[in-house]
């Protein structure tokens, strides 16, 4: 017995097809797609309360295609996708955060950002000090402040 | 049945901490009644991997969206600025940016100095007693000599200006305009139990490490030892009264969602803009037909905001981006009144350090800066840790028609009836926000930034609350008297953002804790006769 999915099967597929639509692997970067499976499963995984307008972005994007985005040429893909975004609203913009929030934390992605895979607790971060002397024409000002 | 307590505060967030850490020297029985639990650190966004992405969700600044059962629901339709707030212990310093800036003299003198609203009946020389006193115990960092503000001296050496604050002095320098590293809460050395900043940079979705103040681990900790009990879990339907028309106690219901009654001697009420008048509303009764403590017919109305107009750009070089706190100068060049400007008052400028690759994508992508498809990946390059931007934090006069009153139709998870904000960004404001978004620019030209963006208002940026049960000596103008009691109840306090005659320019949480504590003092130095 397969695990509970939020989204059917064809849901699942157009959703695959518009997340690689939105971000495709890269050679160039060294990074995968966000159709990429490990991207695809934390996507599913933790949509969570973003569900329901991540279904109905799925079922607009459904009546746009006519038929499994997958399964369109890559030019008629590429309009579909572009259609949808213009189209815009909140299920699109919810649908299009899912798959940016869950491929900008995928390990591979974060490394070829040149950052660390990590949450920021426990290790933190160092912060430069910076230059102090640029305040000393601030601090050659009058009070700037209203006596009241 | 509750043994009754001498003084009773709703809500254990910045001005309701500080208040029982303040009283609780009088020996008296305090008890806080809190709706929401006490944090847990452990489980803060910033200990977990989607540390960005529960910035949508459960660690959203919104009530609506985070939904979580302690919170309850506000119809903010009818606004371009969406109220954001924090249930829990800490209350909204939980998720604060700790920006801490006081508000500056003239700000309680705006009638006298400007002829526009009206004087407080208090003025910043008064509290400089209880600012320093708030400074000490939420800690403050920053530096003394800003010729932009009057004299403090904060107890921890400022956050370091980092790269992006580099930039950004380079930049106000080249213009010739003020800057100043900002006064924040966030602990720059090991201070009173709580460790040092550690550049988790994901500060206002609550800090794990503990160095941002928030007053569940400031002011409780001491106010328990002192003797105050806090209850959590407790959300206060309406306060009553009796024959004699003072207030008798509060009903409540507790964890287990039963109804409970507790009785007072005092009641005082920290909820802050949006909390106090509605709780004050929902206490309407036979005596008080228009809502408890509002025969002005002030409570509720008189919403003050902040509209924030937020710009920023991109730059060639790198900036702290999210691996610093945003916190990081501020600028009064253009706080205080300068009619040729076109407008009276001021704003301070806020200035920011970045943000994260995810919410960098989230951002880029609505804005249309960032593609889909083949030309995603440079893009976002060029885009992401280059980002450098500000905030003028706009002063929002009192108006009437900005109001919160109570939704007929939506109710909280206790069936009680939810706030309603109706509220339109005044013309002073506007032109105000205007002049913001042109002098940004000038300072994002300065450091070289491409790209500029703009969002004016900020939506989801109704962090300050302020306004809806304002202090004054005339009752007809006001809801409490100059030292926070009510005009109309004599046993009933309030403490908190809703005080505020005016907004300043400035975020307010010291001024609201300086406040709560002046009350407190003021409660103490008047034991005697309180209620005469």
């Amino acid at each position: 017995m397969s695990a509970y999915s939020p989204l059917t099967p064809a849901q699942r597929d157009d959703l695959r097809a518009i997340a690689g639509a939105i971000i495709p692997a890269s050679m160039e970067f060294d990074v995968p797609g966000a159709d990429d499976p490990a991207i695809q499963a934390d996507i599913v995984a933790t949509l969570g309360r973003d569900t329901g307008l991540v279904r109905e972005a799925l079922d607009g994007l459904a009546r746009l295609a006519g038929s499994p985005l997958a399964g369109l040429d890559p030019a008629r893909r590429e309009a579909v996708a572009l259609e949808l975004r213009a189209k815009g609203g909140a299920a699109v913009a919810t649908l299009t955060r899912v798959v940016l929030q869950c491929y900008y934390r995928d390990d591979r992605v974060v490394r070829s950002l040149g950052l660390e895979p990590r949450p920021p607790y426990p290790k933190g971060h160092v912060l430069e000090d910076g230059d102090w002397s640029l305040l000393d024409p601030v601090r050659a000002r009058p009070p700037m402040w209203r006596r009241a | 049945m509750n043994d009754p307590v001498d003084v009773l505060i709703i809500g254990a967030g910045a001005s309701g901490a500080a208040v029982a850490w303040s009283l609780a020297d009088t020996r008296m029985h305090i008890l806080c009644l809190e709706q929401g639990d006490w944090m847990n650190p452990a489980t803060y966004p910033s200990t977990g991997r989607d540390w960005e992405a529960r910035a949508f969700g459960d660690y959203s600044p919104s009530p609506n969206i985070r939904a979580r059962p302690e919170d309850y629901p506000i119809n903010d339709d009818n606004s371009p600025i969406k109220v954001v707030n924090f249930n829990g212990v800490g209350g909204g310093t939980v998720m604060y940016t700790a920006h801490f800036p006081r508000l500056h003299p003239s700000d309680f003198r705006v009638k006298s100095l400007d002829g526009v609203a009206e004087d407080w009946p208090v003025d910043y020389d008064t509290l400089v007693p209880f600012f320093e006193e708030n400074d000490r115990m939420m800690g403050v960092s920053g530096l003394a000599g800003d010729p932009g503000v009057p004299p403090r001296n904060p107890p921890m050496p400022p956050l370091p200006l980092g790269r992006s604050g580099a930039m950004l002095a380079k930049a106000m320098n080249r213009l010739g305009w003020h800057w100043w590293p900002s006064d924040t809460t966030v602990a720059t050395v090991d201070y009173e139990g709580r460790a040092r900043c550690i550049n988790l940079g994901h500060c206002t979705p609550a800090c794990a490490q503990g160095a941002k103040a928030s007053t569940d681990i400031t002011y409780w900790p001491a106010a328990r030892r002192a003797g105050v009990e806090l209850r959590t879990h407790c959300r206060v339907r309406e306060i009553t009264t009796n024959a004699h028309g003072m207030a008798a106690g509060v009903v409540y219901y507790d964890a287990d969602g039963r109804e409970q009654f507790q009785a007072a001697e005092v009641v005082v009420l920290a909820c802050n803009g949006v909390g106090t008048p509605r709780l004050l509303l929902n206490s309407a009764s036979g005596h008080f037909p228009n809502g408890l403590a509002n025969s002005s017919g002030l409570v509720g109305k008189n919403l003050m905001f902040h509209p924030y107009a937020q710009v920023y750009g991109y730059v060639a070089e790198e900036t702290d981006s999210n691996r610093a706190p945003p916190t990081c100068l501020w600028s009064k060049e253009f706080y205080e009144t300068d009619r040729s400007r076109g407008f009276v008052r001021g704003y301070t400028f806020q200035f920011g350090r970045g943000v994260g690759p995810v919410a960098e994508a989230v951002a880029s992508e609505a804005k249309g800066l960032l593609p889909w498809g083949a030309g995603h990946h440079a893009a976002f390059r060029r885009l992401n840790g280059h980002r450098l931007g500000l905030s003028a934090i706009c002063e929002d006069l009192p108006e009437e028609h900005n109001r919160v009153t109570l939704d007929p139709v939506m109710k909280d998870s206790h069936g009680i009836p939810a706030p309603r904000i109706d509220y339109r960004i005044g013309e002073n404001t506007a032109r105000m926000m205007e002049h913001g978004i042109a002098h940004a620019k000038k300072i994002l030209a300065a450091a070289e930034a491409t790209d500029i963006c703009v969002n004016s208002p900020i939506l989801y940026g109704g962090w300050h609350l302020l306004g809806t049960a304002r202090m004054g000596a005339d009752p007809a103008r006001s809801v409490v008297n100059e030292w926070g009691r009510s005009h109309d109840v004599k046993n009933l306090f309030i403490v908190d953002g809703s005080l505020f005659v005016t907004s300043g320019g400035v975020n307010p949480t010291s001024t609201i804790q300086a406040l709560a504590l002046y009350i407190a003092d003021q409660m103490k130095q008047r034991l005697a006769n309180l209620f005469d």
